[in-house]
């Protein structure tokens, strides 16, 4: 293990602590309003300020680190099952059932997410509570966001369709379903691991665009990308610095997510 | 010989670079969207209602500082006592930019085509009045009458908006009678205006009018680009700005900012009182109380709004009529103070309690809704925050929920699928004439219940009357009594939650000089005609 990995992963885990830490650590609830002191410069009782109408900004960064820090690998998880099921078995069969499956993986990719994300946003119930918009949203993006890797996972399969492993297998009688989860899946493991991993800062991005949208995680609910929005209206960088801290926990995470996948992408 | 060589092209580029920026006196700002149209009967948007401003001759023009009508291409103007007859008396003698004369019969082929169904005119909709064709007779080269199917309520007002154009000139609506014309258009880019040599109006001591000689519209969406623009001196004025930017400015610059008190524009919220509207009954009912929403209204902190939100630069909006608009104001409107307190008594004498920090109805449903406003916004995501808060003090469960604006539209106007919307109204005219479409029990935009066959309520079809009332009355004074009495019901039965008139905030170069900005529209340069612009070298 490199010097770079162990440090990603120690600064992901010490994230995820203290982001689970959150209501113990939290010198205030995300959604009280301090009205007399809105957008206020970092002080003893709000450490890192407040945001436009008063909210303390340490208590929001670290309630949304945990929302986006953990519905962003659910979504992950969900997006790679689903890339298993259609790229795997695309792969596995072949033929007719390969070309149909790419075929409409080839149409998710052409979409454009971002539109279609907004327009499943506005079909959703208007009196869905945040909570359940979190989960939505995050779902949605799982859902919508297996393409790519299904793309990546057929090729895996195909190639071990043809191998001499799966060719012995089968000559020693085992066929269909059973041969795919005996034999393909445990070997399309190392290319799971890394689609999975590869997937969450995707994921996390896409949630901060639609909540820079003001379509993502339901207010008052915070997440990395209702923190981002809050860099609205900062035209230079030294105008409130501390303001930028969800932008660079955002850039850290994502790049020791990147430091970590990579390391995987080496293995796969 | 090489020195002399030195010398001689030094000189050549000193003059160069000496000579334009001295010689023309050009004004620069931003057209926030591309103008749609330079025919000033056709104008919609903004971009093309600020050419039109800049470029057309009005009959009369309401004096954006007092608020008085005061005379422009009319020298005088009668409106007949039905008010479906108007007569003006023109100036002799004025020229279109292209050197074609003016005459009345240039305001007959003005009218006419401002009146003609298939030119579909936004301007010409204020005058449709009746059905019946609309009649013009030049009485005389300076002399015309006007007569419409039926009586037009401030008729005169009304010609503020109307740019004449020329009847024969081969130039069409290129040629023009205001204070500049095009003479340049880069699609996406800008449009340069120039002087109009023919323009009628002289200062007092006789000088032609404009002062300046160019008007450089850049066209410029985002508005960090144009604050920076401005900054860099690259812009002479920002016409409308947001809170953010004001505070920015007025930090380094207090000089160059403005704030001119309210505008004529609202902010405010409803709930959907649609009997077809996809929303359980029981919400329904609590939409359609008049106590319901009198709580909810006194239940939020309008202050709260102006000051949080706002930075201070918003009033707590009263009713449908900005303070600004002094004559229509009505100053003895009462409304009810903020009070959480005062609301949970009016919830309670309607059946509703507080039970374990939830209200709920006499049925015991709790009492949670959700309130649509447009992404993006973030004053009015902003605003539904602060409401979120506040009526979470009094038990009410609000969610928010942002939807792009084309969902929103179609959720308001379509569907009804929706509780509650906070947006704004964009007021243009002093008028409330110009309201008609929102107040009338029937129209589109009477968005709390739209195109209602018949009033629904008493209040409504109260409205229905006043509101008809003061349209076909030409006596000011009974006119106003009849709107006082729409802005009373309005207040009494609450069906939209007024909430801020935001203030009217620009910003000024030290280099404009005469510049006086007010709180109606356009802010900045309402009085174009008399700005100028200090030395190249000051700027």
């Amino acid at each position: 293990m490199t010097v770079a990995r162990k440090l990603a992963c120690v600064i992901l885990a010490l994230v995820l602590m203290v982001s689970l830490a959150a209501s113990w650590l939290a010198p205030a609830g995300y959604a009280k309003q301090f009205r007399e002191t809105p957008n206020a410069p970092p002080s003893r009782q709000h450490w890192l300020g407040t945001d436009e109408i008063g909210r303390d900004l340490f208590s929001r960064t670290l309630y949304g680190t945990r929302i986006s820090l953990l519905l962003a690998p659910a979504a992950s998880l969900l997006s790679t099952l689903i890339a298993a099921l259609v790229g795997g078995f695309a792969g596995y069969l072949g033929g007719a059932w390969e070309r149909i499956a790419m075929g409409v993986t080839d149409l998710f990719l052409s979409l454009p997410w971002l539109f279609l994300l907004i327009t499943v946003r506005a079909l959703l119930p208007l009196n869905a509570s945040p909570l359940v918009s979190v989960l939505a949203t995050f779902f949605m993006l799982g859902l919508l966001g297996w393409a790519a890797s299904a793309r990546v996972l057929c090729a895996g399969a195909r190639v071990l369709r043809e191998s001499g492993l799966l060719l012995q297998a089968r000559s020693m009688g085992l066929h269909g379903f059973r041969l795919f989860a005996v034999h393909v899946v445990p070997n399309l493991k190392p290319v799971l691991y890394a689609q999975f991993w590869i997937s969450i800062p995707v994921f996390i991005l896409s949630e901060a665009n639609l909540g820079i949208l003001g379509l993502g995680v339901a207010e008052p609910m915070p997440s990395w990308g209702s923190l981002l929005k809050g860099l609205e209206g900062i035209t230079s960088l030294g105008e409130q610095p501390w303001k930028l801290v969800p932008l660079v926990l955002l850039i850290v995470v994502v790049t020791s997510f990147q430091i970590v996948f990579s390391r995987e992408e080496v293995v796969a | 010989m090489i020195r002399r060589y030195l010398c001689a092209f030094s000189l050549v580029v000193f003059a160069l670079v000496a000579a334009p920026a001295s010689a023309e006196s050009q004004l620069r700002f931003c057209l926030r969207t591309e103008p749609k149209t330079f025919d000033p009967l056709q104008v919609s948007d903004d971009g093309s209602e600020t050419i039109r401003y800049l470029t057309g001759g009005v009959l009369v023009q309401v004096n954006r500082q007092t608020q008085q009508l005061e005379p422009a291409l009319a020298l005088t103007w009668k409106a007949s006592k039905d008010g479906s007859q108007i007569t003006f008396k023109l100036r002799k003698g004025v020229r279109f930019s292209d050197g074609t004369p003016f005459s009345a019969e240039d305001v007959a082929y003005t009218v006419k085509r401002l009146m003609d169904p298939a030119l579909h005119s936004p301007t010409g909709d204020a005058f449709r009045s009746g059905s019946g064709n609309v009649v013009t007779q030049v009485l005389a080269p300076d002399r015309i009458t006007i007569t419409f199917p039926a009586p037009v309520a401030g008729l005169d007002r009304l010609f503020d908006q109307v740019a004449i154009v020329s009847a024969h000139s081969p130039k069409k609506e290129m040629a023009v009678l205001g204070p500049f014309a095009v003479a340049d258009y880069k699609a996406g880019v800008s449009v340069l205006l120039k002087r109009n040599p023919n323009y009628w109006k002289k200062d007092m001591q006789g000088h032609p009018l404009p002062y300046l000689d160019s008007i450089q519209l850049d066209i410029q969406a985002n508005r960090d680009i144009e604050m920076l623009r401005f900054r860099r001196g690259e812009l002479d004025l920002i016409n409308s700005l947001d809170t953010e930017y004001y505070d920015k400015l007025a930090s380094s610059a207090p000089a160059l900012v403005h704030d001119a008190g309210p505008s004529l524009d609202s902010e405010q919220m409803w709930f959907n009182q649609v009997a077809s509207a996809p929303i359980p009954e029981f919400k329904r009912k609590w939409f359609r109380s008049t106590t319901f929403r009198r709580a909810i209204s006194q239940a939020v902190n309008r202050e709260d709004l102006s000051r949080v939100v706002f930075n201070g630069h918003a009033r707590p909006a009263m009713g449908p009529v900005s303070p600004t608009n002094k004559f229509w104001f009505d100053n003895h409107l009462k409304v009810d103070p903020h009070s959480t307190t005062l609301a949970l008594q009016k919830l309670q004498s309607d059946g509703f309690r507080l039970q374990n920090g939830v209200l709920r109805d006499a049925a015991g449903n709790a009492v949670e809704f959700s309130i649509i406003t447009n992404a993006g916004n973030k004053y009015r995501e902003r605003m539904a925050l602060l409401i979120q808060d506040d009526l979470g003090k009094i038990g009410i469960k609000v969610n928010v929920v942002t939807l792009d604006f084309p969902s929103l539209i179609e959720r308001i106007s379509q569907t009804f699928n929706y509780e509650a919307a906070i947006l704004g109204l964009t007021n243009v005219e002093l008028d409330p004439n110009a309201q008609m479409n929102v107040w009338l029990s029937s129209s589109e935009n009477h968005q709390w219940n739209p195109q209602e066959k018949s009033p629904e309520t008493e209040w409504e079809a109260e409205i229905d009357r006043l509101m008809r009332a003061q349209a076909s009355s030409m006596d000011l004074l009974k006119r106003k009594k009849s709107f006082d009495r729409v802005q009373e019901i309005v207040a009494e039965q609450v069906p939209f939650i007024y909430l801020v008139n935001r203030n009217a905030l620009s910003a000024v170069s030290a280099s404009v000089h005469g510049a006086a900005p007010v709180s109606l529209r356009p802010q900045t340069y309402w009085n174009i005609d008399m700005l100028t612009m200090a030395d190249a070298q000051h700027r």
